[in-house]
């Protein structure tokens, strides 16, 4: 888990303990610079959220099996307006903006848990695509497709019952 | 549940690669390409159930292409993604059929909303076209009558077969209500609720049987402007029923026994295998098994279409369904020609019974139609039933009495003879005093 160029809350070094529930990877944490200039696009003021994740992979340890980058950058892609996330579909890199996830980007007041609860999330579902899973219509499952950030708070940290099958887990309560 | 195909037709290599990237999590299968020939070299291979498609492309720009498109495939669901936010041309796109377009960027909710919406339209189609061929099927639909013993039996193997998903062969003469009786199979079945579509293999050519059982795609062959869904395809989820099987060429034996088997196939011009799910009744009033002896009719196939056998009697062994049969006809023939319902006379009823009926059902069906519509009277006469029947040596002796017809010819050369005995005994090969006593006999005048 890797985390750009931002002094997150020293809470956030909890994530992985709070994975763990329902995904079954040994975490390591670390610190990436990384000039995301190169990834700027002035007309949006917005980052290239797919380059972002190229050079993201490139820090991915040799005994890694998959890097989940986490950035408080505004980031997209060329045909949507903005992302909360990006994974590759079954495979190694993700990323996941705090951008909009935050409340005050939406004019309210700040709130740390549930920034956090947020982030955990957005992580679980962008690790979920990158285990190959695709979009669920159970909206309380975090695998659920989030436009929204309200999407995001119905949903829970944790896969569905169908999705733990695909997957072939199992989800502690 | 069906996955949605999508093709992505833009230029830029970022936008197909991202909005790819987000179908593909979406769950769908997604298809790209990178100009409007591309597009169109796609659409030759596989239907799809949404295009997005870039209005400014180098070469051919998105309104040639979705013209093309449309030719090819005219229930293809399209959005139209411009960088321009031209209104011109954006209603140009509307007006030629297009669900809709977007601005880009997108906003990721718009386009989930977006995509969502047309599938659901499409879907709705159809669904629409499905429910229309059920209607169709269902008001077409007849009872059927019977209360003799072979009947009764029949509706017994009916019951037994209907709620199974085994391939059912009906035999029978022409016009003994096969089809009827595989409606009977299919309406009582868990397939019900999914059409149960009709071919009737013996009245096309192999071509056309071919196109209209597997359809085709546009330009497949002369004449094949559209990309057309076949029987088969049309059958999906319920029954479909091939009519007179025993009649099908060689080589439609083979491509037959394939998708039977299979359960897949290509539409005709076509490379995409599309995956059915269907019942198959077959029905023929050939002998199978001679033609199989014959080397004219596949053994496999036989083995295949003929698991469940129904043998439904020609008419003219169950007498006792002639006349229920002729009373539902004329109930049936009342209510749609706004008529009163008729009773049946004493002799046109021993007519209908004493008749043959080599049409079988559909004879005694069309003879009722004919009676209802010549008739004045309120009751159909044997004056109204269709003149063969009384012509036929298979209609009964009794109805013409040979002492009428005797009395009737004597009357006739009677008066051909101006009422001369002599002449009309020598008219009529016999002698005087027989003839006088035929006279005496019939209460004739000279």
């Amino acid at each position: 888990m890797a985390f750009i160029n931002a002094h997150f809350p020293p809470f956030w070094r909890n994530l992985p303990r709070d994975l763990n529930h329902c995904v079954n990877y040994s975490f390591e944490l670390i610190d990436i610079p990384m000039n995301l200039n190169l990834f700027y696009s002035k007309e949006r003021n917005q980052y290239h959220s797919t380059l972002i994740m190229a050079q993201l992979i490139k820090h991915l340890p040799a005994d890694g099996d998959k890097i989940i980058g986490i950035t408080d950058a505004d980031i997209y892609i060329p045909i949507l307006t903005f992302l909360f996330g990006e994974a590759q579909l079954g495979g190694r890199v993700a990323l996941v903006s705090t951008y909009r996830l935050k409340n005050q980007f939406y004019g309210l007041p700040a709130d740390s848990n549930l920034l956090y609860e947020r982030v955990l999330k957005e992580i679980l579902h962008e690790l979920g695509h990158t285990m190959g899973l695709i979009h669920c219509s159970d909206f309380e499952c975090v695998m659920n497709s989030s436009t929204y950030v309200e999407n995001i708070d119905l949903k829970f940290s944790r896969f569905c019952k169908s999705c733990q099958g695909i997957l072939g887990i199992e989800c502690e309560e | 549940m069906k996955t949605s195909k999508i093709l992505i037709v833009d230029d830029e290599l970022s936008v197909r690669t991202s909005l790819s990237e987000w179908f593909l999590e979406d769950g769908f299968r997604v298809e790209t390409a990178e100009s409007g020939e591309d597009a169109l070299q796609k659409m030759h291979g596989g239907p799809y159930d949404l295009i997005l498609l870039d209005i400014k492309m180098p070469g051919m720009d998105g309104i040639t292409l979705q013209k093309r498109i449309k030719e090819i495939d005219s229930d293809v669901v399209i959005i139209i993604m411009t960088a321009y936010a031209s209104v011109e041309t954006a209603v140009e796109a509307l007006k030629l059929g297009a669900f809709d377009y977007v601005t880009k960027p997108f906003d990721p909710d718009d386009l989930t909303r977006l995509v969502r919406n047309a599938l659901k339209q499409k879907d709705l189609a159809d669904e629409n076209i499905q429910l229309k061929e059920k209607i169709s099927e269902l008001s077409g639909a007849d009872e059927i009558i019977g209360e003799s013993d072979g009947m009764k039996r029949v509706f017994e193997l009916v019951d037994t077969v209907a709620e199974t998903d085994s391939t059912v062969l009906i035999r029978g003469e022409s016009g003994t209500g096969k089809e009827l009786v595989a409606r009977a199979i299919h309406s009582r079945s868990k397939r019900r609720y999914f059409p149960i579509v009709a071919v009737n293999c013996g009245a096309i050519t192999e071509t056309l049987l071919e196109s209209e059982l597997f359809g085709h795609e546009k330009g497949a062959f002369t004449g094949a402007q559209y990309r057309r869904k076949g029987k088969i395809e049309l059958a999906n989820g319920g029954t479909l029923f091939l009519d007179e099987v025993g009649d099908i060429t060689a080589k439609m034996q083979v491509d037959l026994l394939r998708v039977i088997e299979n359960k897949r196939f290509t539409r005709v011009g076509g490379n995409e295998e599309i995956q059915v799910d269907f019942r198959l009744i077959c029905a023929t009033n050939k002998n199978l098994e001679k033609l199989v002896e014959e080397e004219k009719f596949r053994e496999d196939l036989y083995y295949r279409i003929n698991v469940f056998s129904i043998f439904i009697p020609p008419l003219r062994e169950r007498k006792s369904d002639i006349m229920p049969l002729t009373n539902y006809f004329v109930k049936k023939y009342a209510r749609s020609m706004g008529k009163p319902e008729k009773k049946i006379s004493p002799t046109a009823q021993e007519m209908l019974l004493g008749y043959s009926w080599p049409g079988n059902v559909r004879e005694l069906e069309n003879a009722v139609e004919r009676a209802m519509v010549v008739g004045k009277k309120s009751e159909i006469t044997e004056a109204d039933l269709p003149l063969h029947l009384n012509g036929d040596g298979h209609a009964s002796e009794n109805l013409i009495k040979l002492d009428d017809l005797e009395k009737e010819h004597i009357k006739k050369i009677l008066e051909e003879a101006g009422g001369n005995v002599t002449r009309a005994a020598a008219l009529l090969g016999i002698d005087r005093v027989t003839l006088y006593n035929k006279i005496k006999k019939y209460g004739l005048k000279r």
